[in-house]
């Protein structure tokens, strides 16, 4: 570990590291809060194509490899800041963004093709609330990106530091619980909205 | 209480069972309370004035902050009101349960009840008759209310009679009731629904079995029908509406005011529809 | 598209009493404005103005400490309970005037949206912004620290809060606030049925604000988990901390929920969603579970530190140790876990069936036992004491008599046969304002008479303290009995108008007098605080300890320094100072050396993204896309350019630490002498 950063600010006893996992527990309970709306309104389709005529899963099986994938890689980024190597932590968060926008694409293309058809939001509360959880997921990722573009800007700049290295933390702590969120998603929406 | 109260509170007046019922909820759970508020706040009074800083007499223990004795006795104590006020909610809540419906030797009556903006409807689907923030009630037959809303969610509440329940729409809601004296008695909206929602309130009439076929007879006779077309005038917003009467009913009415919001293309839109 | 959205000038037409009072604010501004630049000119003042606001914004609105925020959370809180009073005021007299063929003084319509803003803003920026403020006073000082865990955040939340604050207000003048209560039941706060501005101001003053709420939750928990004094464990903390923990553990949970509610609403209004819709598949039953299960928690969020402020007053004034210490704290998270399982009770005539309303009934009678424990605890903590009945005592006494009555009233309505007769009757609305007036705002009049000496250095006056006191004690009788009563009679909540045979006119009179008298109680406070302002050297804290207290805040000068505490010693029980003071009497006083203190800069920034998010919720709330676009790409940037910045604190030296220390002690050694 490179001597010049203080060793506690990637650990759960740096105030800022613990004041994020606190934060991200109120993203779970919004999340949850998500969950629970999208159970209440599953069936209430209005007449209108429910889960089964709209999912296709090899195509979320796709964004859910890229998004996996891309939580192995923002792990190896963590493992080379340990190391102090900025530039692997450059290339491996790189790979990350690559993935996770790439992910964003693919769920962008299908929401857009699923306005096409008729069937965006407007349509009935099953679509206002798959709408709504899917692309509240995609937005916390959108924000993940950014930060992620932000701190590898700050990383050349200004190299790995003790800030970098808290922060660096906090983004992978977010990016793992976005993962996390997502294999709900894909179990919960994807699979059960398929298969019911 | 009359020199101040020209009625007796409608709440603690019940003209019927239900509320009935529910008024002798309300004072014994208020009397079995009172047995800890009142010694409570006679000790606060007491307290407070015996060891005022003034009162040199009185002992001062200033490190004294703990008394096994003293904390067992206010958790159990208060506890064992809870678990008997438990007791009383569980059961009275489901021999009051607003869908349960009463145990009778007579035939019940079915009222279908529209919430609309700002009147209610009222539907007799088997006299095949309807009226507007008036209905009439037999004496000692139990009532079947059947509740809906075509507009924002409503309450609807007759006190005298029983308690609340809430008319939303797409859904349907079950109140049984029962009149056991004549008289009238006064019935609202227990929910803001909007501009006019202070003028639904409407009068719940209840007559002897007798006098109620009578009235069914008059208004079959005498009032004009209701049909699909005036109904979705009806709907629309109005304020302080008389009552009215209606002589006949399009078959199924209610079922399609419910229906409208649940499926596209009924037989009925929305008024609120986009 | 206009490049306003819907923005005409028809938002700023509005007739009857509202229209007179904006224009009358409009004219006493402007002739103000006039009055004040022709003063300034003729006595040439204008730089000593310019310094005056150099002054405000270095001292006031750019900076960072917690004392200073508290400060401000608390001055505008008291603001908006003028506002807040005022609509009750309104209330009163239409609901006293409009019977039979008389219809009150003003419109249904506007009644709707006065009673809707009134509760919207007494829960939110009154209840809460004294909550807050407190906290951010008191908490620092009584864990031994010198700051909050994140000083910018906390800022930020108290611009957020002032943005919500200032959107909710502007909708007096442009546009038209939500006509639905305060907490919008669809389906009248859906398009379909209030297809105005009014339900959008609502949906995001409260996002806002509630976005600030959030942060400070998580703020206030590291700060209790992160900040203590060594040696002061969980369980030595005061309870007054502890109430804030809870409290705080209940916004991190809560407040998230209304996050989503408040959006799903939004999206419904503004993106044609079908969440809480009538049709399309819409359920405005899931609203009302969604918004009760956070509304339920932001009542006890608002309780719970009133009833710390009573642990730590009565105590103090009583001369004597906190009654039943851990039971106090196990009455406390006990409290904020039975908060999460009652929520239900506010809608029991919903029609859930017997099984589930009788659960949630009986929830919520057990919730009643860990408060009754704490009012045990404080009258034993006075029993054996030796009394000073002082205005804070006084609030502690009038909250033991209301808070019991309207807890009977509550515990009668949570048995759900007892609450068909009673929900949304004036039975409710007299519960409830029992409990949040006689709890609520007793508990935090308490605590601003309480720590005033030691923010502002100086006592408030007694006298007119307690003339408040008894004005508020007697007028909130006088406005809520007979609101009981009115319940009781069938009496629905929210009518403009009824019919004069009810018999319900003369209670609806007397419980407006009680409204005045409530109103000449606040005058006597604004009063107090104008005399005692007036007269502050005759009521000077030279000690930093007015009341012989008991916690480590008292152990400061007052006011404290910016740093709080020069030195942090580790402390080895509860009552922390009043530890000390004994030792004190035993050993003299002697420390180490002074340390430089690091302290955060002042900062822009805050002010920079409320001010965004108040461009942004205006913008959205008129359907202005670009300007929405435009505000929220501005915060993201200021957020992105504040974690630029590296240079973000600053250093006090030793010396000036010793010398600011040395000045305290002079000054408090003249007082004692």
């Amino acid at each position: 570990m490179n001597p010049s950063i203080d060793p506690t600010a990637m650990s759960p006893s740096s105030k800022t590291v613990f004041g994020f996992w606190l934060y991200l527990m109120t993203d779970c309970v919004l999340f949850a809060t998500l969950f629970a709306t999208y159970a209440v309104l599953r069936h209430n389709t209005f007449g209108g194509p429910s889960g089964t005529d709209l999912f296709s899963l090899p195509f979320v099986l796709t964004e859910t490899m890229l998004l996996l994938t891309s939580s192995f890689t923002c792990g190896l980024a963590m493992i080379a800041a340990h190391r102090g190597a900025k530039t692997a932590i450059l290339a491996w968060l790189g790979v990350t963004f690559l993935l996770g926008a790439s992910f964003l694409a693919l769920e962008l293309s299908e929401f857009s093709h699923l306005v096409a058809e008729g069937n965006s939001w407007q349509r009935s509360g099953f679509l206002s609330a798959f709408f709504t959880l899917v692309g509240t997921h995609g937005l916390h990722i959108t924000i993940g990106l950014l930060w992620m573009g932000t701190l590898m800007l700050r990383l050349l700049r200004r190299g790995l530091t003790t800030i970098s290295a808290r922060r660096l933390m906090m983004l992978s702590l977010f990016w793992h619980f976005l993962d996390v969120i997502w294999i709900f998603i894909f179990t919960l929406v994807y699979l059960m909205g398929a298969i019911s | 209480m009359n020199k101040f109260l020209s009625h007796i509170p409608a709440v603690l007046n019940p003209k019927g069972t239900i509320a009935a019922d529910e008024r002798q909820l309300i004072v014994t759970a208020t009397m079995l309370m009172l047995l800890i508020v009142v010694p409570v706040l006679v000790l606060t009074f007491v307290i407070a004035w015996r060891y005022r800083a003034g009162n040199t007499k009185a002992t001062y223990a200033p490190d004294w902050d703990r008394s096994r004795k003293l904390e067992t006795i206010w958790w159990l104590i208060p506890s064992a009101l809870i678990v008997g006020l438990s007791v009383i909610t569980w059961q009275s809540s489901h021999a009051l349960d607003p869908s349960k419906p009463l145990a009778s030797s007579v035939q019940p009556l079915k009222i279908q009840v529209v919430a609309l903006q700002w009147k209610w409807l009222f539907i007799y689907p088997k006299q095949n008759i309807a009226s507007v923030n008036f209905v009439e009630l037999p004496v000692g037959t139990p009532v079947e209310f059947e509740i809906t809303s075509d507009a924002p969610m409503n309450s609807f509440w007759i006190p005298q009679l029983g308690g609340q329940i809430y008319a939303m729409s797409g859904m349907s809601t079950h109140l049984h009731l029962r009149a056991d004296a004549a008289g009238d008695y006064t019935g609202s909206s227990a929910n803001l629904s909007g501009r006019g929602f202070a003028g639904m309130h409407f009068v719940a009439r209840a007559e002897a079995p007798a006098d109620f076929d009578n009235w069914v007879r008059s208004v079959k006779h005498s009032a004009p029908p209701l049909t699909f077309t005036s109904y979705e005038a009806l709907a629309r917003p109005s304020e302080n509406q008389a009552p009215s009467p209606y002589s006949a009913t399009p078959a199924g009415l209610y079922d399609e005011v419910v229906m409208q919001y649940m499926m596209p293309n009924a037989t009925l839109t929305p008024a609120s529809a986009p | 598209m206009s490049i306003l959205g819907r923005l005409t000038l028809q938002a700023f037409q509005h007739g009857g009493i509202t229209g007179l009072a904006l224009i009358g604010t409009a004219v006493a501004g402007t002739l103000g404005a006039i009055a004040a630049a022709i003063w300034l000119t003729v006595t040439r003042r204008w730089g000593w103005a310019a310094g005056r606001a150099r002054w405000l914004w270095r001292e006031w609105l750019t900076s960072l400490d917690p004392k200073k925020i508290g400060v401000m959370y608390i001055v505008v809180a008291l603001l908006m309970l003028l506002r807040g009073i005022s609509d009750a005021a309104m209330i009163r007299a239409q609901q006293a005037t409009s019977a039979g063929n008389a219809h009150g003084i003003v419109s249904s319509d506007t009644f709707q949206q006065v009673f809707s803003a009134h509760g919207t803003i007494m829960i939110f920026f009154v209840a809460m912004g004294l909550m807050f403020g407190l906290i951010n006073l008191i908490l620092p000082l009584q864990l031994g620290a010198r700051d909050v865990a994140f000083p910018f955040l906390n800022a930020t939340s108290l611009w957020l809060f002032v943005a919500g604050m200032a959107l909710i207000n502007l909708s007096l003048a442009v546009g038209e606030f939500a006509a639905t209560g305060w907490l919008a039941y669809p389906p009248l706060s859906e398009l379909a049925y209030s297809p105005g501005v009014g339900v959008d101001y609502w949906i995001w003053s409260l996002q806002i604000a509630g976005v600030g709420s959030l942060l400070s939750g998580i703020n206030f928990l590291v700060t209790i988990i992160k900040l203590r004094r060594p040696g002061m464990s969980l369980m030595k903390m005061p309870v007054f901390a502890w109430s804030v923990a809870g409290a705080m553990a209940l916004v991190v949970f809560a407040f998230p929920v209304l996050t989503v509610t408040l959006t799903l609403l939004a999206l419904d209004r503004t993106m044609g969603m079908h969440f809480f819709t009538s049709a399309f598949g819409g359920n405005p039953m899931m609203y009302v579970n969604l918004i009760w299960a956070w509304g339920h928690p932001e009542v006890y969020i608002l309780i719970l530190p009133a009833f710390g402020v009573f642990s730590e007053v009565v105590p103090t004034f009583s001369s004597k140790r906190l009654f039943g210490y851990t039971s106090m704290v196990w009455a406390i998270w006990s409290i904020v876990v039975l908060s999460f399982l009652v929520w239900l009770h506010h809608f029991f005539t919903m029609g859930a069936g017997a099984d589930v309303n009788a659960f949630f009934g009986i929830m919520t009678m057990v919730i009643a036992i860990p408060t009754g424990v704490k009012v045990f605890n404080w009258l034993f903590t006075m029993y054996r004491g030796r009394i000073r009945f002082t205005t804070p005592m006084m609030w502690f006494l009038g909250f033991v008599v209301t808070f019991t009555i309207g807890g009977m009233a509550g515990v009668l309505m949570a048995v759900p046969p007892a609450d068909f007769q009673l929900h949304n009757s004036l039975f409710l609305v007299a519960h409830f304002h029992t409990m949040i007036i006689g709890g609520v705002v007793f508990g935090y009049f308490a605590g601003i008479t309480y720590w005033f000496p030691k923010i502002f250095g100086f006592r408030l006056n007694e006298t007119l303290g307690k003339c408040a006191f008894w004005c508020w004690l007697t007028g909130f009788c006088l406005a809520f009995v007979p609101l009981y009563i009115l319940g009781l009679m069938g009496a629905t909540r929210r009518l403009d108008h009824y019919d004069a045979s009810m018999g319900w006119q003369w209670l609806f009179i007397v419980a407006g007098i009680g409204v005045l008298i409530i109103c000449l109680g606040i005058g006597f406070q604004l009063l107090q605080f104008a005399y005692s302002i007036w007269k502050r050297h005759d009521t000077r804290d030279t000690t930093g300890d007015p009341w012989d207290g008991r916690t480590l805040e008292w152990a400061t000068s007052s006011p404290p320094p910016v740093y709080n505490f020069a030195l942090t010693p580790a402390v080895s029980e509860r009552d922390a100072f009043w530890a000390a003071k004994q030792a004190a009497h035993d050993h003299p006083q002697s420390h180490a050396a002074y340390q430089p203190i690091s302290l955060p800069r002042n900062s822009a920034m805050s002010l920079l993204i409320a001010g965004l998010s108040f461009v942004f919720g205006f913008a959205i709330i008129w359907h202005i896309w670009w300007l929405a676009l435009v505000a929220l790409v501005g915060v993201v940037g200021a957020i992105i350019a504040r974690s630029t910045n590296e240079d973000t604190e600053y250093e006090i030296s030793a010396a000036e630490v010793a010398a600011i220390e040395a000045k305290a002690a002079r000054k408090s050694e003249g007082g004692r002498a």
